[in-house]
């Protein structure tokens, strides 16, 4: 199958501290790509690295076979989106504006809103379910149509890759499930490459076609969900005890961990005895 | 009607989205302008009606009003105007770049760099009896280098892996701080005569001004603002933060930089010729961004004008308030602008 990302001996680090050693890593084209891992494990670091916001110590970073390095970061951003972790919109600025900006690489001084861009920007509100916001400032809207305006700038770059850092953080269980529902259909109409870190395994396992465990500074399982998380990987991944059952509607892994809390099952044995 | 409007033309060659709301405040602020350069040029010590005025930029009117019109009033109206615009512009530029609407042209450190090169060309250059031993004409160049050392000095402190808003500000405060300890010691020991000429041209004013001085600030005024007018997009991407403008394919330490150098000649050229007249460049982006939004295409148009109405009105106010005593319009600028600062700090907090 065809690579969309490709990492080669990369090793990437803050100052003098490693956070990534040696990575190989291929992330296949078409599929949708779910980092996990524990807190402070790279994950969005490596996210980081692949959309060319962190230099790498050593290696290279590959998009569909071109070293990321030596292409112009216009033709990288006409391929390859990212939204990042947190992003903060001037105050004032409208859905509309904001999503225009996603054209920037297409953009010169005199072309700022070509018939394209206007019909990719409308069909970037539509796909996000904000048409009718668009004319509304974003730090006025909740954090759910926030999110989803950015989404929709991400689209608006209109590429084969979209990177997200974690794009359901803050954001509700309804709203979480709303947002990966609009990546999956992305994923599922247009076959869009989509890498994401995110930080709930269940839902990972339910979205992913591909998942990537990070742990010590490597690659310490990557596979479909249903082949590597097991309660042996969340053991060593994250640390933590936990029982991997299936999801009761999808099939998928799901992981109950195991820790402390009220227990009805004791309490209920114990009435009867 | 829609908020905006696609403009097309040359079969597609040229195209824009336009934001109706910020055209009609852009006309309004040009109408205001105009108006108020006229009443002001109409105003002082002999009074001349607006018609007069009109007539006499047309070549009519009495000899009279064309001496007064054309000798002393005009050349610091129109040095008012220009280092309005040029401080409003960059302090719209700064607040964009280190994504703060608090940031202003003082905040780094850049005037303070201009304050400590006039105290010191004062300073040096005077003999024993405080006659200055070189022209005073050299005085908007000493303040001019002033500024700019400062702006390469801060932005090479404030380098680590490029250039960050944040450390650029940090820096920014450190050295205004400096700086501002250098001007109060070189006032102390300098000529006492000389203390109070420098503290004039600190608070910053437009009274003196000559067509020498304008024919200098226009076109770089001019020059400079349409060279940012042609940046405007850069700049609304890299207000959404340096990772979002990099994802986009925007050069962003290239751009940070070319944007600091501008303003810094922004800020150069209006210090040069008036001091440290303080605020404006807080005021003026802040009251355009309430009024057209914060896209810069809109925003530093409408700014820029928003700058030269007030720096031309606090002149006003000062040279006809306590008449025939002149107050720097640099007064008036922070008479308005420290509660409006304060009031900002208010709201934000709040929010």
């Amino acid at each position: 199958m065809a690579q969309a990302i490709e990492t080669k001996e990369l090793t990437l680090s803050y100052g003098e501290s490693i956070i990534i050693q040696e990575m190989n890593l291929s992330i296949p084209k078409g599929e949708i790509t779910v980092f996990i891992g524990g807190n402070g494990c790279g994950k969005s670091t490596l996210l980081r690295s692949i959309a060319r916001l962190l230099k790498p110590k050593t290696g290279v970073v590959c998009l569909e076979g071109t070293e990321i390095a030596k292409m112009s970061t216009k033709d990288v951003a006409k391929q390859m989106a990212i939204l990042p972790q947190t992003s903060v919109a001037p105050e004032g600025l409208t859905v509309l504006q904001l999503v225009k900006q996603g054209r920037y690489p297409y953009q010169t001084w005199l072309k700022q809103w070509t018939k394209e861009d206007e019909k990719i920007v409308n069909d970037a509100l539509k796909a996000t379910g904000i048409e009718e916001l668009k004319d509304r400032a974003v730090d006025s809207l909740s954090g759910g149509q926030r999110q989803r305006a950015w989404i929709a700038m991400t689209l608006a770059q209109d590429t084969e890759i979209i990177l997200l850092d974690e794009p359901t953080t803050y954001l509700d269980m309804a709203h979480q499930i709303e947002i990966l529902d609009l990546l999956f259909e992305l994923n599922e109409k247009e076959s869009r490459t989509i890498v994401m870190v995110l930080h709930d395994l269940n839902l990972a396992c339910r979205y992913a076609h591909n998942i990537v465990a990070i742990k010590n500074k490597e690659i310490f399982a990557q596979g479909k969900p249903e082949n590597v998380i097991n309660s042996i990987l969340v053991e060593k991944v994250f640390g933590m005890e936990c029982e991997v059952t299936k999801d009761p509607l999808f099939g998928t892994p799901m992981c109950i961990p195991c820790g402390k809390g009220r227990c009805i099952l004791k309490q209920r044995g114990m009435a009867h005895a | 009607m829609k908020t905006y409007k696609t403009v097309r033309m040359f079969k597609g060659r040229i195209s824009f989205l336009v934001d109706r709301r910020a055209i009609k405040v852009f006309g309004i602020a040009a109408i205001a302008t105009a108006f108020i350069f006229i009443i002001s040029t109409g105003i002082g010590e002999m009074t001349i009606s607006p018609l007069s005025v009109v007539k006499v930029f047309l070549g009519g009117g009495t000899e009279m009003e064309q001496l007064v019109v054309t000798s002393f009033r005009l050349p610091r109206i129109i040095v008012a105007l220009m280092v309005g615009i040029s401080l409003a512009v960059a302090g719209g530029i700064l607040q964009g770049m280190i994504r703060n609407p608090l940031a202003s042209p003082d905040i780094l450190g850049i005037t303070g760099g201009a304050a400590v090169a006039v105290v010191g060309f004062l300073a040096f250059f005077s003999d024993e009896n405080n006659a200055l031993t070189v022209s005073i004409k050299w005085l908007p160049l000493a303040a001019f280098i002033g500024a700019g050392i400062v702006a390469i000095l801060v932005y090479i402190l404030a380098w680590k892996n490029g250039v960050s808003p944040f450390r650029l500000v940090l820096m920014g405060i450190g050295v205004s701080a400096l700086m501002q300890a250098l001007t109060t010691l070189m006032m102390i020991l300098g000529p006492i005569y000389r203390a109070s000429q420098a503290n004039i041209w600190i608070t910053g004013t437009v009274n003196g001004s000559t067509w020498d001085n304008v024919s200098v600030l226009v076109p770089l005024t001019v020059s400079l603002v349409l060279i940012v007018l042609f940046m405007t997009r850069n700049m609304n991407i890299q207000e959404l933060g340096d990772d979002i403008a990099t994802g986009v394919g925007s050069h962003v330490q290239r751009q940070r930089l070319i944007f600091m150098i501008i303003s810094t000649a922004l800020i150069g050229v209006s210090v040069a010729f008036a001091g440290g007249i303080g605020f404006v460049g807080l005021m003026a982006p802040h009251i355009a961004r309430r009024l057209v939004g914060s896209s810069f295409g809109a925003l530093l148009p409408v700014s820029a004008l928003i700058g030269g109405i007030l720096v031309m009105l606090a002149d006003l106010v000062g040279r006809t308030l306590f008449s025939p005593l002149e107050v720097p319009a640099g007064v008036f600028t922070s008479a308005i602008g420290a509660p409006y600062f304060i009031y900002l700090l208010f709201r934000t907090r709040n929010s």
